[in-house]
């Protein structure tokens, strides 16, 4: 199974996300990571989505996906051509005793701690899900209290823009 | 995605007709040329409205007539009472069914006799919940269809409020789109829509649920109304040069398919098809949903393929080396299992439907379009190639298949107890009617053998729950098709159990002068279980007895429960009535005919292939697979 990141254009109606992940559940596709919210245009959301698939099955996700009338446009953007990054927000234990440990950690990773308690800390970071797995596994031996993380955000590289294109063809 | 032009292939046929009286319906061939210049993608005449005030319910009505509806078919209750009340003063002719479920078969029936958008209409809650299964019969058999349901005040949903169901929710997976309004300005764009969805592209249903408030609060009504849908374009022209690719396989191949499904139906290709058929010389097989698309006594027909298909069909699909699929999708019931289905043979799949393409088996040239676009395409591409390259020889292939045709033909075997043989009712009643009727089957061994043994000379005239595989399809669906098709004779084929599940629909037709005949194959049992159980599960026959036939309580007694729904009832019980009594029924026309035809339990749908096994090894009679020494 390959990781695929498909950006998806849709119109911000009601149900349009749950006509999203209905379809995932209904044929049987795995949804890595889906992140929605709005665009630069009025009336248009846009969601990232994140499958495991191999080659014909992410052909069926991305026709599947386009039949939702909802659905404006679709591009997979690979991750040469385009910046993705993961949003996260980990608690972590801290006492006086290892507070500037797990702070050296963070500050390694341009990581920023957003909350301090005598017990814990509240690291912030943004990254590729990679480097996001790597500061976990450095912050793991002092105790991961709580994780929060958003789903994969994507956009291309360069000057050209999805829902501007979406918007000349439709 | 690419950018279509906004023709309705599945409206196509209608387009130039305009308004019209119930008896020129049948006039009007079915599959005439068409007008493919670009037309408004708001169905109807396009009248201009100016602005006028009125309210949500008197918009939804409206919009209806504006859209050239002309018939619906539905069941009023609380949250749909709004609409109920200008709709009686509309010309449009509703249809008082007496279950929603039939509402919905009905508008299926009408929309594939007519090619025209089957709209069905039905109260919130329970009202909406019984229209899911017709809802999702149309969905898999891509039948254009628009249900309007009634749905609780905006401001009480979410409540559990009384008769409320998240209805646009439950029918997501099984509806091409679905709208809830709220606001009654929305009433106009979105029933236009709806229809534009539901008759465009891959036809299919749509569902438009109205909250009660905005049925009831006003609105300022104009027409036509903007069509937004920045996301929906339907390909309908085809690739060139995968339409010339295309025609490169067929002249190189030496034993190519015309594996054709429901789409050319829908598309109303019939006659393209024909052409492209003669041209090429390639054998024809029509799946369960294309049946009379391509006429039964063309030499180049092999009939149906599939797990009851001929074992010319089968046979031809599993040697081929080209299959030309044109509005087919490789559905299971066709292919057997999947890896041993046609090993051999290279595949052009066209479809109007993207997802179709590659879903199942991989395709070599897909064509995204509509066939009845592609098609004549396609036969210009392949006359040129014959023209610089002569055409292909086929001799052999259809040597081979000729003589499987002969050996292996349709037929049956006289039961072993002396009773009819339900193949031979279904024959006769065929025979008897002629390819100018409508035949629409329920679900189960009466509707394999009313695909095989009746004989199909024109699209549209064959009616049936194909991917769903419906139950209680038959009576509601021939109460539309009759609606739709007024003067045609429109026969219910139908078997004791489905019967059971949606006759009150005699009710309606009785009272609203729908003279349908139905023929209920009463062999006493859920027969095609039966069937399994006798060939798969040693003859345990676990709860497949209805007890309405021979030697049992026969209840319900069909022929007194006809007559209590004012229907001239009949019943038939040995070879010699048969005709008989379908003539009788044939010279009934001022009400509907039920006739029990009592038949024996132990006749079996022939040929089969076993589930889960490859479609080779297709048996002819228990036991009996063909000699494939015969083989080339």
């Amino acid at each position: 199974m390959t990781r695929h990141t498909l950006s998806v254009l849709v119109e911000d109606k009601p149900g349009v996300l749950t006509r999203v992940a209905s379809l995932f559940a209904r044929r049987a596709f795995n949804i890595n990571s889906l992140a929605v919210g709005p665009t630069e245009v009025p009336g248009m959301s846009r969601m990232t989505v994140v499958v495991d698939a191999d080659g014909e099955l992410i052909e069926q996700v991305t026709k599947q996906l386009n039949k939702l009338v909802n659905v404006i446009k679709i591009v997979e953007l690979t991750s040469e051509s385009s910046v993705q990054r993961d949003h996260i927000l980990v608690k972590v234990r801290a006492d006086a005793a290892t507070r500037l440990q797990v702070t050296q950690a963070a500050d390694l990773f341009r990581a920023s701690v957003v909350d301090v308690s005598t017990e814990s800390v509240v690291i912030e970071a943004t990254g590729h899900p990679e480097k996001l797995t790597a500061l976990l596994s450095v912050l793991e031996p002092f105790g991961i209290r709580e994780i929060v993380q958003s789903g994969t955000l994507a956009v291309g590289r360069g000057s050209r823009s999805m829902s501007d294109r979406a918007l000349r063809s439709a | 995605m690419s950018k279509g032009s906004p023709i309705s292939p599945s409206l196509m046929a209608t387009k130039s007709a305009g308004a019209h009286k119930a008896s020129e319906r049948v006039e009007r061939p079915a599959d005439a040329g068409v007008d493919t210049a670009a037309a408004s993608p708001v169905l109807g005449p396009n009248n201009v409205v100016p602005p006028t005030v009125m309210t949500g319910s008197q918009a939804i009505v409206r919009s209806l007539e504006e859209l050239g509806v002309e018939d619906i078919f539905g069941l009023p209750g609380g949250a749909i009472l709004p609409t109920y009340d200008p709709l009686m003063a509309s010309r449009m002719n509703h249809v008082l069914v007496r279950h929603e479920q039939g509402a919905g078969h009905a508008a299926q029936g009408y929309a594939m006799v007519t090619g025209r958008v089957g709209v069905c209409i039905a109260t919130s809650g329970p009202g909406a919940t019984n229209l899911v299964t017709a809802i999702m019969d149309a969905h898999m058999d891509s039948v254009p269809m628009v249900a309007i349901t009634g749905q609780v005040s905006s401001g009480v949903i979410g409540t559990d409020a009384f008769q409320e169901a998240d209805i646009v929710g439950i029918t997501m997976p099984i509806t091409k789109h679905s709208f809830l309004v709220t606001d009654p300005e929305d009433i106009p764009h979105v029933m236009a829509e709806a229809f534009h969805l539901a008759s465009t592209g891959r036809p299919g249903p749509v569902l438009v649920d109205v909250a009660k408030d905005a049925q009831v609060g006003q609105m300022t009504f104009s027409w036509p109304p903007k069509i937004d849908l920045p996301g929906y374009h339907p390909v309908l022209r085809g690739h060139n040069k995968q339409v010339r690719e295309a025609a490169r396989l067929i002249a190189a191949a030496s034993k190519p398919v015309l594996y054709v499904g429901g789409g050319v139906v829908k598309a109303h290709a019939s006659a393209e098809l024909l052409e492209l058929a003669e041209l090429s010389g390639a054998p024809v097989v029509t799946t369960l949903m294309a049946r009379g698309v391509f006429p039964d006594s063309h030499p180049q027909h092999l009939g149906m393929p599939g797990m009851h298909g001929t074992v010319s069909a089968v046979t031809a699909l599993q040697q081929s080396d080209l299959l030309i699929t044109l509005g087919a999708r490789f559905d299971d019931r066709v292919t057997g299992v999947l890896k041993s289905f046609a090993p051999n043979a290279k595949v052009i799949h066209a479809d109007i439907d993207p997802a179709e393409i590659s879903k199942n088996r991989t395709a070599d040239v897909p064509i995204v379009g509509s066939v009845k676009e592609i098609i004549p395409e396609l036969t210009e591409a392949l006359r040129t190639l014959f023209e610089t390259a002569g055409t292909p020889d086929y001799t052999n292939w259809w040597a081979f298949l000729n003589n499987l045709k002969e050996t292996y033909p349709l037929g049956w075997t006289e039961p072993d107890d002396g009773l009819t043989a339900p193949q031979r009712v279904i024959e006769r009643i065929g025979a008897l009617t002629g390819p100018e009727g409508v035949y629409v089957a329920g679900v189960g061994q009466h509707q394999m053998w009313a695909s095989q043994f009746i004989k199909y000379e024109r699209p549209h005239a064959w009616l049936n729950s194909g991917g769903a595989g419906t139950m209680g399809y038959a009576v509601p669906a021939a109460m539309g098709a009759k609606v739709g098709n007024p003067d045609r004779v429109v026969w219910a084929i139908d078997g004791d159990g489905c019967f059971q599940m949606t006759n009150q629909e005699l009710a309606t037709c009785a009272i609203n002068k729908i003279p349908i005949k139905v023929a209920v194959i009463n062999n006493s049992s859920l027969g095609m279980v039966r069937q399994w159980q006798t060939l798969f599960y040693e003859g345990r026959y676990s709860n497949t007895d209805l007890n309405t036939g021979h030697d049992t309580v026969r209840i319900p007694d069909f022929v007194k429960l006809a007559d209590a729904y004012g229907c001239a009832s009949l019943r038939c019980e040995r070879d010699e009535d048969i005709d008989a009594t379908i003539q009788k029924a044939l010279e009934i026309n001022d009400r509907p005919v039920v006739i029990d035809f009592v038949v024996s339990p132990n006749s079996m749908v022939w040929p089969m292939v076993p589930a889960g096994v490859s479609n080779d090894q297709i048996q002819v009679a228990r036991n009996m697979t063909p000699e494939w020494e015969e083989e080339d």
